[in-house]
C-alpha cells in the first residue's frame, strides 16, 4: 500500500493508504485527525474542507495519494496551541454560528479561505461563497454574521 | 439572580470543542481491534427474497462474518411506541420490523444482509459479492392506490395497506358534520404536505462492543435519547438486560427527529460484536441516510372550514392520508394522530373539530417525527384554509384570525380538539407582529416591487403547538407505551463544583450552557462551576431524551426540582452549622443566613461539610449532597406565535424570493435568548426549505429520485434570508417551575404556511386566480400556476 507524507498543521505525518483512499478518510482514519468531518458522498456538504497548499479543498474530492508531499491545514491547527480561538473561531462563538458543530470545521476552513481571498466581503459574497458548505442547524444567519464580524465589519453581537 | 443565570445570552461553552476539531462524534471513536460493517441494501422497492448466497462474500479477504435475516429470526421486532385504535375500535396493524429483511424487502435501501470485515473497504467489496435472488414485485407507492388495492400489499400478513383509520374526536364527528352542513359558508382546500428527508449533517453511526469477560455490551450511537434506545433494545429487540447494556450517544451532529428512533443497524452491531468478540462499527453514507433515515411529513389532506358570513369559525373538518412508509418507526403512529389531530383547533375558539387520519403502508422509507412532527402538518392545513376563507369572504387575513383568537382571559382554555391550553396571548403576538413586520407599510413596498416587475405578497400565520412532551398519565390514556417524564441528578461535589446528570440529550440545542444557567440561578453560584453530563446511560439516572421541544420544559424542570431538593438539604446542614432551627434559615444568592443575626454560611462551606461530616448530626442528616428528581409534566406546554413573510415573485420565471420573515413567538420564560434565537432561525430554515425547496420524491417504482445532496434541495446560505426573531411577547407556562414552553420546533411549524400564504397573496394581487400551490413552491410550480 502506498505511503503518503504530508505536513499537517506544521507537523510532518505519514500514513499508509489504498490507492482509492480519499484524503478525508486518510486524515480521519489513518492520522486520527477526526476534526475534519464527512457529511456526504457527493462532494456537496463541505464538512470536510481543509486547506491543501493554502487552497480550500473538499478533502473527500481528492485522493490521499494526490496530497503526498503537500502542506495541509485542518481545523485542529486553527487555534493557538494553548487553545485560544483564532479570530474566525471566536466570531463563530460570539455570533452563535454553530449548533451541533458538525458542519463547523468545514465552515471555519471555508471562512478562512474566503477572508484570505476577500478580506471585506459583502453579506451576499459570504452567502455565495458558502454555497458548498451545508449547515442544517443554524439557518446560516449566525455563520454569515460571524464571518462578517471576523472581517472587521460591524455586526451586533449575539452573546455576552 | 446570579450573573449568567436565567435570561442571560451566555456564549455556548460547547462551542470551543466544536470550533477546534475536538468534538467527539460517534464515528470519531474507533476502539482497538474494530471491525467494520457494511450493509447489502435492496435496490427494489418491493421484492420477494428467494435466496441469498453469501458464500462468495464470506471467502473474500478480510471478511469475518456475514449476516442475513435468517440470523435474526429469534430476536424481537423494533416496535411502535404508540398504540392507535381505529374508529371502529380495532387495534392498529403492527407488522414486524426485523433487524434485517426476511422473506421480503419493502423499500429501496431495506437491508437484507450485512458484512463485517477487517477494513471498511473489504466489507464494501464483500457486499458486492453477495448473490441475492430478489424477485421484484409491483411497488406500493401512491397512498390512495395503496388503500384501494388490497391485492398488492406491503405486508401480506396483515391483509391491508391501512395501518389504522383514526378519528379525533370520534364523538364530535356527527356534530361537526352537522355544523358544516348547515354553515353559511364553507371553504374547502386539498393539499399535500411534502415528504422531507431530515438530513442531519452527521450521518448515523453505531459501534457495538461486547466484553466476553463480564457479559457487558456497549453501544455508541448517534441518538437523541440513549435511554429510549436502551429500553427498546432491552425490552423488545434483543432482551439484553438494561444493567448489561450501556448506550452512549456522544456528540451528535443534529437530529431533528431522525435520531430519536432505534434502527436495525444498532441491533446488528451489538449482535455481531457478541458473536465476534470484537467491536463492530458502522457509519452511514449520505446515500444510506437518504434511503433509510426516517423521513418526515408526507400527508395528503382535505380540510374544510365552516364559518359565519362575518368570519366566525364554526367547524374544521380534516381528512388526511398519512404515509408511514414500509415499517412502523417508533413514533410513527403518534405523529399523524396525537401530535396532529389534537392541534387542529389552532389558536381559535372554534366549537367543532373533527379529524380523520388513515395511516398507509407504502414501499418507501419509514416516515416518522421530523422537526415539528404532526404540528407543522396541522398548522399548514389550518392556516392555508383560513387564508383561502378570508379571501373568499373578502376579509383581511389578520382580521379573520383576530376575530377567532382565544382571548387572554379565557385560560385555561379547553380547545375543541381536546387539549387544555394553559396560557398565551395571541392578540398581543399579532400586535407585536403588525409593528415589527410593519404591516401597514406593505402597500408601499408592494408598489415598489411592482415598479420592478415583481409581484409582492404578504403571508400571515398564527400557530400553536403542544410541546413539553408529555404528561405520562394523559399520553398513557391516548396509547403511548412509554412515560414521557424526564430525570436529573444534581451532584454538588465536596469543593463546590456541581455535576448535573440529565436525561435530555444535546445535539445542537446548547444544554451544556443553558441548564447550568437554571442551576446557577437557583443556587447563586457561577454557572461555570456547573457541568452537564448527558448522553451516557451508565452515568445519568434515566431520561426520555430530546425531541418535541421538551428538553428544558421537562428535563429542565427535573433539574430545577433536583436543585430545590439540594437547597432543602443544604439548608438543614447550614442550620446545623449555624446552630439554628432550619425554618429560621434563609437562602439567597448562595448565602445561608439567619434573619436578625449576623450568622451566615456560604453554599461552598455547606458542600464541604456535607462531604467532611465532622460534628455532623449523622442520625438526622445523611452525608453527601446529591439529589435526583423525576419530573412528569402536568400538561403539554403551548408555545404560540404570529409570523409574517413578504415575498417577491418573478412572473416571468416563477422564482420566489423571500424579502422578509418575522417570527413573533411566545416561548414563556427564555433562559438563554441567544440560543432561543438560534433555534428559531434553524427552524425557520427548515420550514422555508420545506416551503420552497425540499421534496423527497419517489417514482412509481419506489426509487427515491431526490436521493442525494445533488438532487434534494437542501437550503444553502444563498437560499435563505436574514430573519427577525422576537420572543418578547411571552406568557409564562403555568405548570412547570421555570415557566418555559419550548422553542425548537416553532420555526419549522410557523413558517411553511406563512411562505405559501405570501406566494398565493402575491399571485392574487398580481391578478392570477391561484388558490393554492403545493410545497415545495418551486419556480416550475409557480410558473405553471400563473400560466394555467
Ligand atoms: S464530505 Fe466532502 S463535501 Fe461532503
Ligand atoms: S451546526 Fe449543525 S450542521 Fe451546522
Amino acid at each position: 500500500m502506498p505511503n503518503v507524507t504530508m505536513t499537517i498543521n506544521g507537523r510532518e505525518m505519514s500514513t499508509e493508504v489504498e490507492n482509492r483512499t480519499l484524503l478525508s478518510t486518510a486524515l480521519r482514519e489513518g492520522l486520527k485527525l477526526t476534526g475534519t468531518h464527512i457529511g456526504c458522498d457527493t462532494s456537496q456538504c463541505g464538512a470536510c474542507v481543509v486547506h491543501v497548499d493554502g487552497v480550500a479543498v473538499k478533502s473527500c474530492s481528492m485522493l490521499a495519494v494526490e496530497a503526498d508531499g503537500a502542506t495541509v491545514d485542518t481545523i485542529e491547527g486553527q487555534a493557538s496551541p494553548d487553545g485560544s480561538l483564532n479570530v474566525i473561531q471566536q466570531a463563530f462563538q460570539d455570533h452563535h454560528g454553530l449548533q451541533c458543530g458538525f458542519c463547523t470545521p468545514g465552515m471555519v476552513m471555508s471562512a478562512s479561505a474566503l477572508l484570505k481571498e476577500n478580506p471585506k466581503p459583502t453579506e451576499q459574497e459570504v452567502r455565495d461563497y458558502l454555497e458548498g458548505n451545508i449547515c442544517r442547524c443554524t439557518g446560516y444567519q449566525g455563520i454569515v454574521n460571524a464571518i462578517l464580524a471576523a472581517s472587521g465589519q460591524d455586526v451586533a453581537i449575539a452573546a455576552e | 439572580m446570579a450573573d449568567g443565570g436565567i435570561g442571560a445570552p451566555t456564549k455556548r461553552r460547547e462551542d470551543v470543542r466544536f470550533l477546534t476539531g475536538h468534538g467527539s462524534y460517534t464515528d470519531d471513536y474507533t476502539p482497538n481491534h474494530t471491525t467494520y460493517c457494511a450493509f447489502a441494501r435492496s435496490l427494489v422497492a418491493n421484492g420477494k427474497i428467494n435466496g441469498i448466497d453469501t458464500s462468495a462474500a464470506e471467502a473474500m479477504p478480510g471478511v469475518v462474518a456475514v449476516f442475513t435475516g435468517d440470523d435474526f429470526t429469534e430476536v424481537g421486532g423494533n416496535p411502535a411506541g404508540w398504540a392507535i385504535n381505529s374508529r371502529d375500535g380495532e387495534p392498529m396493524k403492527e407488522p414486524k420490523r426485523p433487524v434485517l429483511a426476511h422473506g421480503k424487502v419493502r423499500h429501496v435501501g431495506d437491508a437484507y444482509a450485512a458484512v463485517v470485515a477487517e477494513t471498511l473497504e473489504q466489507a464494501l467489496d464483500a457486499v458486492e459479492a453477495i448473490e441475492a435472488d430478489i424477485e421484484e414485485l409491483d411497488a406500493v407507492i401512491d397512498m390512495a392506490d395503496a388503500l384501494a388495492n388490497s391485492s398488492n400489499l406491503v405486508h401480506d400478513e396483515i391483509g391491508t395497506n391501512q395501518c389504522f383509520d383514526w378519528g379525533w374526536i370520534e364523538d364530535n364527528r356527527a356534530a361537526t358534520d352537522e355544523a358544516i352542513k348547515n354553515a353559511p359558508h364553507v371553504t374547502t382546500l386539498e393539499l399535500v404536505n411534502n415528504r422531507l428527508v431530515p438530513n442531519a449533517m452527521e450521518p448515523r453511526a453505531s459501534i457495538g462492543e461486547y466484553n466476553p469477560g463480564s457479559g457487558d455490551y456497549k453501544l455508541t450511537t448517534t441518538s437523541q435519547n440513549p435511554h429510549l434506545t436502551r429500553l427498546l433494545i432491552s425490552a423488545f429487540v434483543m432482551g439484553i438486560p438494561e444493567n448489561k447494556l450501556t448506550v452512549h450517544a456522544p456528540d451528535v451532529g443534529g437530529g431533528f427527529g431522525s435520531k430519536i428512533y432505534h434502527y436495525g443497524e444498532e441491533a446488528l452491531v451489538l449482535a455481531a460484536a457478541k458473536k465476534l468478540g470484537r467491536p463492530v462499527k458502522w457509519t452511514s453514507t449520505r446515500t444510506e441516510a437518504f434511503l433509510t433515515d426516517a423521513h418526515g411529513r408526507d400527508h395528503v389532506t382535505k380540510i374544510e372550514l365552516a364559518c359565519e358570513k362575518d368570519g366566525t369559525f364554526i367547524a374544521f373538518r380534516t381528512e388526511t392520508m398519512a404515509n408511514v412508509g414500509a415499517y412502523l418507526s417508533n413514533f410513527s403512529t403518534a405523529t399523524p394522530t396525537f401530535l396532529h389531530g389534537t392541534l387542529m383547533a389552532g389558536n381559535y375558539t372554534v366549537p367543532n373539530v373533527y379529524v380523520n387520519v388513515k395511516a398507509v403502508f407504502t414501499n418507501t422509507a419509514p416516515v416518522d417525527a421530523y422537526r415539528g412532527a404532526g404540528r407543522p402538518e396541522a398548522t399548514f392545513s389550518l392556516e392555508r384554509v383560513i387564508d383561502k376563507c378570508a379571501r373568499e369572504l373578502g376579509m383581511d387575513p389578520v382580521a379573520i384570525r383576530r376575530k377567532n383568537f382565544v382571548q387572554p382571559d379565557q385560560y385555561p382554555f379547553a380547545s375543541a380538539a381536546g387539549l387544555e391550553y394553559d396560557s398565551g396571548n395571541y392578540p398581543a403576538l399579532m400586535d407585536g407582529l403588525e409593528k415589527v413586520a410593519d404591516l401597514s407599510g406593505f402597500e408601499a413596498r408592494r408598489k415598489e416591487s411592482e415598479a420592478r416587475g415583481r409581484l409582492r405578497g404578504l403571508g400571515i400565520n398564527s400557530y400553536i403547538e403542544a410541546c413539553g412532551i408529555a404528561p405520562s398519565n394523559l399520553v398513557g390514556v391516548l396509547g403511548s407505551r412509554v412515560g414521557l417524564y424526564d430525570a436529573a441528578t444534581v451532584r454538588v461535589n465536596a469543593t463546590g463544583s456541581i455535576s448535573v446528570m440529565v436525561g435530555a440529550h444535546s445535539h445542537g440545542q446548547g444544554h451544556e450552557t443553558a441548564f447550568p444557567q437554571v442551576v446557577a440561578d437557583l443556587l447563586g453560584v457561577d454557572p461555570m462551576s456547573v457541568e452537564i453530563v448527558h448522553g451516557d446511560t451508565s452515568k445519568i439516572p434515566f431520561g426520555m431524551g430530546t425531541y418535541g421541544s421538551r428538553s428544558l420544559a421537562v428535563c429542565g424542570s427535573a433539574v430545577y426540582r433536583a436543585t430545590e431538593k439540594i437547597i432543602t438539604k443544604a439548608t438543614l446542614i447550614a442550620a446545623h452549622m449555624m446552630d439554628e432551627a432550619p425554618d429560621k434559615v434563609d437562602f439567597e444568592d448562595g448565602i445561608f443566613s439567619v434573619a436578625g443575626t449576623n450568622k451566615t454560611v456560604g453554599f461552598g462551606d455547606v458542600a464541604l461539610k456535607a462531604y467532611i461530616p465532622h460534628e455532623f448530626p449523622i442520625e438526622e442528616i445523611e452525608p453527601g449532597l446529591e439529589e435526583t428528581a423525576f419530573y412528569d409534566p402536568a400538561n403539554f406546554t403551548y408555545p404560540s406565535g404570529a409570523y409574517a413573510c413578504e415575498v417577491e415573485v418573478d412572473p416571468e420565471t416563477g422564482k420566489v424570493d423571500i424579502c422578509s420573515m418575522v417570527a413573533m413567538d411566545d416561548f414563556g420564560t427564555v433562559v438563554n435568548p441567544m440560543i432561543v434565537t438560534g433555534q428559531v432561525q434553524g427552524g425557520l430554515a427548515q420550514g422555508i426549505g420545506q416551503a420552497l425547496l425540499e421534496h423527497g420524491i419517489y417514482d412509481e417504482n419506489g426509487q427515491l429520485l431526490s436521493g442525494s445532496l445533488m438532487d434534494y434541495a437542501m437550503p444553502r446560505a444563498d437560499d435563505l434570508p436574514n430573519v427577525v426573531v422576537d420572543h418578547s411577547h411571552a406568557t409564562r407556562c403555568t405548570h412547570n417551575p421555570i415557566g418555559v414552553k419550548g422553542c425548537g420546533e416553532a420555526g419549522a411549524i410557523g413558517s411553511p404556511p406563512t411562505v405559501v400564504n405570501a406566494v398565493v397573496d402575491a399571485l392574487q394581487r398580481g391578478g392570477h386566480n391561484v388558490e393554492h400551490i403545493d410545497m415545495p413552491v418551486s419556480p416550475a410550480r409557480v410558473w405553471e400556476a400563473i400560466n394555467r
